[in-house]
């Protein structure tokens, strides 16, 4: 079993704090969710955690196996098993979908044991299969011009081939079509189990029906303000934020930026 | 401040040497004049480069032996690297000034295709090649470089495609320097005839470190009534060289020319690149890569001029400029009176890897033609730090995240080679540069 630890997690991005000291523990066989209003530094909190060059970590830490994930580069911090799933993936012209998930499988192995070409092919194949992909676009130039679905169902498409430990899913239901959206819940369960952990940032619970978290987070304020079971998402739906910025004595929910 | 164009060479040095290359009359005379205005023309005046202090006129001598090769087996590794011995039946090799290589296949032959050097070309196609060497394309007297060139000239091929003749597998020509002191004043003549269609790679390569000579390159391009001539090249000339290359296409109604140009030197290099489409309906089409580095000065100008009716000219050019190179891209599409429903589109990008490399995108349309379409666009930046993040995400490390980047920022023009060998190496070349 792999642990990613968050402790008292400080954000801020140009000099203006958007966490404000966040508390989570996530565990591999085990999905969360953490929801909230716009502008309550959720994905601030996905960001940081994978070491977006905007955001800089004031204090806290965050620790993947009693390892120091704030000391790796970005790059190290995927090697050593985590994996962000974008809201807004960046476009790489002139280089293929599949050459780049090549280059990201081989550089997670020794020189010299790369990956045959046969078996990533394959692999490659039966993975855009599963998640309905036309298997034109392993050939397109990564993400050019694809559409906001399909730049998801691409995000979903390397978290399968990548195989990480955790994996943060930064708002991947917004802009999707039910039918995207059932793809994509598709793939992230295809990867539950042992191995894997999750944390589901999303501001609707919609997503929620088809990925079953079994710990819901709510945040407010750059804070983790509530904790509860799958029953909290649901009370969520029904009831909206206010009764927790009631309960709470919370008026102005967000961190003050823009959403 | 003028430039010093006073020659070692004389008018009897000239004389004596076409006379040794038994060339006809004509040429010698078109040398000779050269060689008599030289003093008097201007210099070419690239926008944005002064290039007043450059040296185009000192070189240790005028032209070197050496060796042939009786078969690709004797090619030096470098070369061997680009030709596909056992496929590539049409090839010219030239060593530093020496006709080195050739082979045209037979079938080729008899359908008339011409592929010889440039000194064979102007004594047995004689009337041919004087009805094209520099007279529709680029001209004599056109400033002090095109004189230097045509009154030294001293290399270079000859292509002819005959009407109606398809010629499916490349043409390919080796310029080889590896001999510091050489000197190239090589020409190009591609005529492609009515009805005809070519592919054409020409391959600039210095397997040597430091070049004393000048390189003064010309190419004309002539693509006659309905043909199609793809030109691909790859320039490698060593540091120490000036350079200037002038490739430049005409074409007559109905044809497209397609230029693909790799501009990998190490020299400083004034590059001209025109199509005229002359033609109604006629198409030029430029892809150029380019990479500098060290403290490389570099200008690149591009030019689509559109005279005939319906003509198409599109210009893509990405560069990428490392250490303290700097380049110049100047893009222009001219469209003439007269020249209505035709359509000028360009595309300059210049990619900086670091602080202290220049790059320009000066893109210029000029119109004088009312029911016309145009439009560019051009953009300098530095590699974008939120893609490195995306690929890093993934694991990859930020040298290989770099690479994938520029790679891909020149892609759409590597692909465009016609040659597979020639474009594993534009792409070996790009790596070397780039690290």
């Amino acid at each position: 079993m792999s642990t990613l630890v968050i402790k008292d997690l400080h954000v801020a991005i140009d000099g203006k704090e958007i966490l404000k000291g966040v508390n989570l523990t996530i565990n591999t066989n085990e999905i969360h969710a953490v929801m909230g209003p716009n502008g309550t530094g959720k994905s601030t909190l996905a960001s940081a955690i994978m070491g977006h060059p905007k955001y800089e970590v004031t204090s806290g830490s965050i620790e993947l196996d009693g390892e120091d994930v704030l000391a790796m580069e970005v790059d190290e911090r995927a090697q050593a098993g985590l994996f962000l799933a974008m809201q807004y993936p960046s476009e790489i012209t002139g280089v293929t979908n599949a050459d780049f998930l090549r280059s990201a499988i081989n550089s997670r192995r020794e020189e010299g044991n790369e990956i045959s070409l046969m078996k990533f092919i394959r692999e490659l194949d039966s993975k855009m299969e599963f998640l309905e992909m036309d298997l034109d676009m392993a050939q397109r130039y990564l993400n050019e011009g694809f559409s906001g679905g399909e730049k998801k169902r691409n995000e979903i498409l390397q978290l399968m081939m990548l195989q990480p430990k955790f994996a943060i899913l930064d708002e991947i239901d917004s802009g999707l079509d039910i039918d995207a959206l059932k793809v994509v819940s598709k793939g992230i369960n295809e990867m539950r189990g042992e191995g894997f952990g999750s944390l589901v940032i999303t501001h609707y619970q919609r997503l929620l029906n088809y990925i079953t978290p079994d710990h819901v987070h709510v945040m407010m304020q750059g804070r983790v303000v509530k904790s509860g079971g799958p029953e909290l998402a649901q009370r969520l739906e029904a009831e909206g934020y206010e009764w927790i910025k009631e309960e709470l004595g919370i008026e102005d929910e967000t961190v003050g930026q823009e959403a | 401040m003028t430039v010093e164009t006073k020659l070692a060479l004389t008018e009897q040095d000239i004389r004596s040497f076409s006379e040794g290359k038994q060339e006809p009359s004509w040429m010698t005379e078109i040398r000779l004049k050269a060689l008599g205005e030289l003093e008097a023309l201007p210099m070419p005046t690239p926008d944005k480069t002064k290039i007043t202090n450059w040296n185009f006129t000192e070189f240790p001598v005028h032209t070197v032996d050496s060796s042939k090769f009786t078969t690709l087996a004797e090619l030096p590794e470098e070369v061997k690297a680009v030709v596909n011995a056992d496929e590539q039946k049409n090839i010219y090799i030239q060593h530093n000034n020496t006709p080195a290589f050739l082979s045209l296949s037979e079938e080729l032959k008899a359908k008339g295709v011409i592929l010889t050097d440039i000194y064979t070309a102007v004594r047995d196609h004689s009337e041919l090649v004087q009805q094209y060497f520099m007279t529709d394309g680029v001209k004599v007297t056109e400033h002090k470089l095109t004189a230097l060139h045509a009154a030294l000239l001293n290399g270079g091929v000859f292509v002819y495609v005959p009407k109606n003749v398809v010629i499916e597998e490349p043409i390919q020509v080796i310029y080889l320097h590896d001999d510091k002191t050489a000197s190239l004043f090589n020409h190009t003549l591609l005529v492609a005839d009515d009805n005809s269609s070519v592919t054409y790679v020409e391959n600039y390569l210095s397997t040597v470190e430091h070049a004393e000579g000048q390189a003064n390159i010309v190419a004309e391009v002539i693509a006659k009534d309905n043909s199609k001539v793809t030109f691909g090249t790859v320039d490698v000339l060593a540091n120490g060289f000036t350079t200037y290359v002038n490739r430049r296409g005409v074409t007559s109604r109905d044809a497209v020319i397609e230029w693909a140009l790799g501009m990998m030197n190490d020299s400083d290099t004034i590059s001209e690149n025109t199509t005229h489409l002359v033609g109604d309906n006629s198409e030029g089409h430029v892809k150029m890569v380019v990479v500098g580095r060290g403290n490389q000065k570099q200008n690149f100008t591009t030019k689509v001029i559109h005279w005939g009716k319906h003509t198409e000219g599109q210009i893509l050019k990405h560069g990428v400029m490392k250490d303290e190179a700097s380049s110049i891209f100047n893009g222009i599409g001219k469209i003439e009176y007269g020249a209505t429903k035709s359509n000028a589109e360009q595309t300059s990008r210049v990619l900086m890897l670091s602080e202290k490399a220049r790059g320009d995108a000066n893109p210029i349309l000029l119109i004088d033609e009312d029911d016309v379409t145009a439009g560019h666009a051009a953009s300098v930046g530095r590699v974008d730090p939120l893609q490195l993040y995306y690929l890093m995400s993934r694991g990859i490390s930020q040298h290989e995240a770099e690479r994938l980047v520029i790679h891909g920022f020149l892609a759409p023009v590597v692909n465009e080679l016609p040659i597979e060998g020639v474009k594993k190496q534009l792409t070996e070349v790009i790596e070397r540069k780039v690290r």
